[in-house]
């Protein structure tokens, strides 16, 4: 088992730097570099130009520039963001858990709904129920996250008044992050309402932020349980005179999970992609709309920075994954 | 004694209550996120609001509403016959605000307006790079460091700038952002404390609001302070809420959740209008939209072929198909908002049959050209591909071929700046001081060819006019020279001038005393709500 996780281990180290390769020339094939967009339409001689480019050490050759990146990485140095002045892993520190609640949110969400609806699709296949629930998630799955959180905002805010449109706590309440998570600091403030107040903030933002996930996770559980739902193994189950309730929830639910579990997992990489969008219009101050604004702004610090950490994190999840395969699964272990 | 107590914390909760329900709340639904709190280092009006506007003053202000300066820490001034000696008496008994982490223990004073210079201008200061990075873009950008020689500090309460050369537009540089007045005392403390960085992160000014808070990318929290020199504002508690997306900006405004908001979106803007709830803030913006031609390349060096194309596009088409509604006709390279505009100038009549006729009587013939289109959204140019292609199919119906271009936004500056530049370029300004001085030598003067003047135009006759009016304190006679400048432009027509944008403030209706600001900001001294 250890050697499986040193194996696994060893592979990471490679993605890792091909990452921080990645990430580095990403930013640097955009065009426009950071300084002449700090001077805007005011413009910049070139002298001053060049100053600046030696302050910000972007005069340096590339590999140099990459090497002392790499070097800053190893020592838990992100950098500083060129527009804010903050070190870069302070402000991920700061945004990431209003990321990290929103996508547990939306994931829970997607997957308290997704996997009931697509349970009974798969059982009353062909029924009225069935085809409108794939219908919707067919009609989830292709909507524009932005169309959609604009939508929801303009009725259920806007015309019904039931949820707040942006933010993601009442002004009327302000205490200390505690934890970064808005419903935990609300508890451990004490205030009253503050909980409530924070919960409603993030129906909006799940709701439109789970749709996607909702939609394949349905789909994919339906089709899982009808594949199922034919094998041999289950017209036994049937056949021994067991309840179909205990058929379906037991001998097919389990084993059409496998597929489903690897879809949740695979839909929590794309979670962060939708994350960005659902951010921007809910003013949710999360890692989604920190890296758009500095993308706009060639904040290469925060870009790389921004990427890394991302990636670094989605690694290290898959590693866990992995090793946790390996532990349920001889088979995987020995390969 | 059971009783007593209860009765007590009775008494307690009222007042409590009582306080809570007097204190006046204003939230203002802020378009972005400031990049800090000192306003030196920056060049993004969003980040001045949340500044230098709420916390900070300066020697100068700018009247409320208005482009001209008034008295701000400084009560009064004096200028030298030779114009290069400004002595500032400053206001006694100014204090910086108390905050939680900070408290002053004197008045503002000679020591204070030094620093706030020095920083930015002397790089063996020790605070010239107190964080990675620092640059001090405006300071630089309008030429301060080559102006000043010197700041010497006379007496407590008065400070002289020692100028290099004359220059009129030296008070309104100095109401200008970039020369907000911090506390040295606080830059003393923080330096002490190894955390300079904090400058940036926690201000301290003497401004009508200080920080509270701030919740990155969500919002900022500000209170009155209670000992502003000017009185204490009738707004308890002051909030920006961030909200980025303009269609979420008015969701908010309308579900009562902000009281203002800046930028509607100009789809928006009628439906804003017919609110019985609200109040729509109207005013010209301070900047101009223009399609600059390379006055150095053929046949674009000849006035009169400048001339045809600027009559051969309809202008009025332009700002409906890409203002629509939130724009004006501009004529002269100046807003209407900023004192020396001549309206007497009469602006190049549309008239295609006519302009075809000046290019045959000039020789042109099967004429190509390029038009740059900004890969970007400004208020002066909302669409800048839109209002290309207008001018293409305009300029199509006097038989020239326009080839539309565009690049990534550094790139576009970059390039459009270059002398040799092929084609015309659309992209704009917005002012910074309100000094005529700010857009007539930055974007037309013989200094910023190959720069910020995208014509590439240098004019004996505009370029005298202007260099006297920068070196006469005498506002009557700069009014005048500034008039005579804008005369000379129309007749050699370096650009097309197109728009002035229109700005929108929607707002609730119990908001009183905001002022609409010509120079972009917003302020939220003397606002108040009505109960």
């Amino acid at each position: 088992m250890f050697r499986f996780f040193l194996g696994k281990l060893a592979l990471i180290i490679p993605t890792f730097i091909g990452i921080t390769i990645v990430a580095f020339a990403f930013v640097r094939f955009l065009p426009g570099d950071p300084v002449m967009l700090l001077a805007g339409e005011r413009g910049m001689d070139p002298e001053r130009y060049k100053q600046l480019l030696i302050q910000f050490g972007y005069d340096r050759p590339i590999w140099v520039q990459y090497f002392d990146y790499l070097m800053g990485l190893f020592r838990g140095d992100f950098g500083v963001s060129i527009s804010t002045k903050r070190p870069v892993f302070q402000e991920f520190l700061t945004l990431f858990p209003a990321t990290l609640e929103l996508s547990m949110f939306a994931m829970t969400f997607a997957v308290l709904l997704g996997i009931p609806a697509g349970i009974v699709a798969a059982v009353k296949r062909g029924s009225i129920f069935d085809q409108l629930t794939m219908g919707a998630a067919l009609t989830g799955y292709s909507m524009p996250i932005f169309w959609w959180g604009l939508l929801l905002i303009i009725l259920f805010s806007g015309m019904l008044g039931w949820t707040p449109v942006s933010g993601r706590i009442s002004l009327m309440y302000f205490f200390p992050s505690v934890t970064g998570f808005m419903t935990i600091d609300a508890l451990l403030s004490g205030q009253k309402g503050a909980f409530t107040s924070a919960v409603q903030h993030l129906i909006l933002p799940t709701v439109v932020l789970g749709t996607i996930p909702l939609a394949v996770i349905a789909r994919q559980t339906r089709s899982a349980m009808l594949e199922v739902l034919g094998e041999d193994y289950v017209r036994t189950a049937r056949a021994k005179g067991l309840k179909p309730r205990r058929v379906i929830g037991l001998h097919a639910l389990r084993n059409a999970m496998i597929p489903v579990i690897t879809t949740i997992g695979l839909q929590m990489g794309m979670l962060m992609a939708g994350a960005i969008l659902t951010e921007t219009i809910f003013s949710w101050p999360g890692i989604g709309k920190w890296m758009i604004d500095s993308i706009s702004r060639r904040d290469y610090p925060v870009v790389q920075g921004g990427l890394v950490l991302v990636a670094g994190l989605v690694m290290l999840v898959n590693l866990v994954i992995d090793v946790l395969y390996g532990l349920i699964n001889p088979r995987i272990r020995r390969q | 004694m059971q009783m007593m107590k209860t009765l007590l914390a009775a008494t307690a909760i009222v007042a409590v209550l009582a306080g809570a329900a007097s204190a006046k709340t204003l939230v203002y639904c802020s378009e972005g996120s400031p990049e800090g709190f000192d306003p030196a280092p920056y060049t993004a009006g969003t980040t001045f609001d949340a500044s230098s506007r709420a916390v900070y003053n300066r020697l100068v202000e700018f009247e409320h509403g208005k482009t001209s300066t008034i008295p701000g820490l400084a009560e009064s001034w004096d200028i030298s016959e030779d114009g290069l000696e400004y002595t500032f008496h400053l206001r006694p008994g100014v204090k910086f605000q108390t905050t939680d982490y900070f408290t002053p223990t004197r008045d503002m004073n000679a020591d204070d307006v030094i620093f706030s210079f020095d920083r930015q201008r002397l790089s063996d200061n020790a605070w010239y790079e107190y964080a990675t990075g620092i640059s001090w873009e405006y300071f630089n950008g309008m030429s301060m460091p080559d102006l000043i020689k010197e700041i010497v500090k006379v007496d407590d309460l008065t400070v002289k700038f020692v100028l290099n050369r004359p220059e009129a537009p030296m008070i309104a540089n100095l109401a200008m952002d970039f020369a907000s007045i911090m506390s040295k005392e606080y830059a003393d403390q923080l330096e002490a404390a190894g955390t300079k960085e904090l400058l940036n992160q926690q201000p301290v000014g003497t401004g009508p609001y200080q920080f509270v808070a701030y919740q990155q990318d969500a919002v900022i929290r500000y209170k009155a302070n209670p000992d502003y020199w000017a009185g204490k504002q009738a707004i308890d508690d002051l909030v920006f809420a961030i909200t980025t997306d303009a269609a979420v900006r008015r969701q908010k405004l309308e579900a009562g959740e902000c009281q203002i908001m800046p930028y509607p979106a100009p789809a928006d803007i009628a439906a804003l209008q017919e609110n019985a709830d609200l109040n729509v803030g109207e005013q010209e913006g301070l900047n101009v939209g223009y399609l600059a031609y390379n006055t150095q390349m053929a046949p674009f060096d000849n006035p009169k072929v400048r001339k045809a194309l600027n009559m051969a596009m309809n202008k009025q088409a332009i700002l409906d198909a890409v203002f629509q509604g939130s724009g004006q006709v501009a004529k002269n390279p100046i807003p209407p908002t900023m004192w020396s505009y001549n309206d007497a100038v009469v602006d190049d009549a549309f008239d295609p049959e006519a302009a075809k006729q000046m290019l045959a009587d000039e020789g042109v013939t099967d004429l190509s050209m390029k038009i740059w289109a900004m890969p970007v959204q400004r208020p002066y140019n909302p669409n800048a591909r839109r209002m290309a292609e207008v001018m293409q199919a305009d300029l199509a119906d006097i038989g020239v071929k326009a080839e539309i271009v565009s690049y990534e936004w550094g790139e576009y500056l970059a390039r459009s700046s270059e002398i040799g530049r092929d084609g015309a370029v659309l992209l704009g300004w917005t002012g910074d001081n309100g000094d005529p001085d700010n857009f007539l030598a930055v974007l037309l003067g013989c200094d910023a060819v190959g720069g910020s003047n995208r014509a590439q135009w240098c004019n004996e006759e505009f370029e005298d006019l202007i260099q006297k009016a920068k070196v006469t304190s005498d506002m009557a006679e700069r009014t005048k020279l500034y008039e005579e400048a804008q005369v000379v432009f129309k007749r050699e027509a370096p650009w097309d001038t197109i728009a002035h944008s229109k700005v929108f403030m929607p707002m609730s209706k119990n908001v009183t005393g905001f002022v609409m600001d010509p120079l972009g900001y917003h302020r939220f001294d003397d606002v108040d709500i009505a109960e």
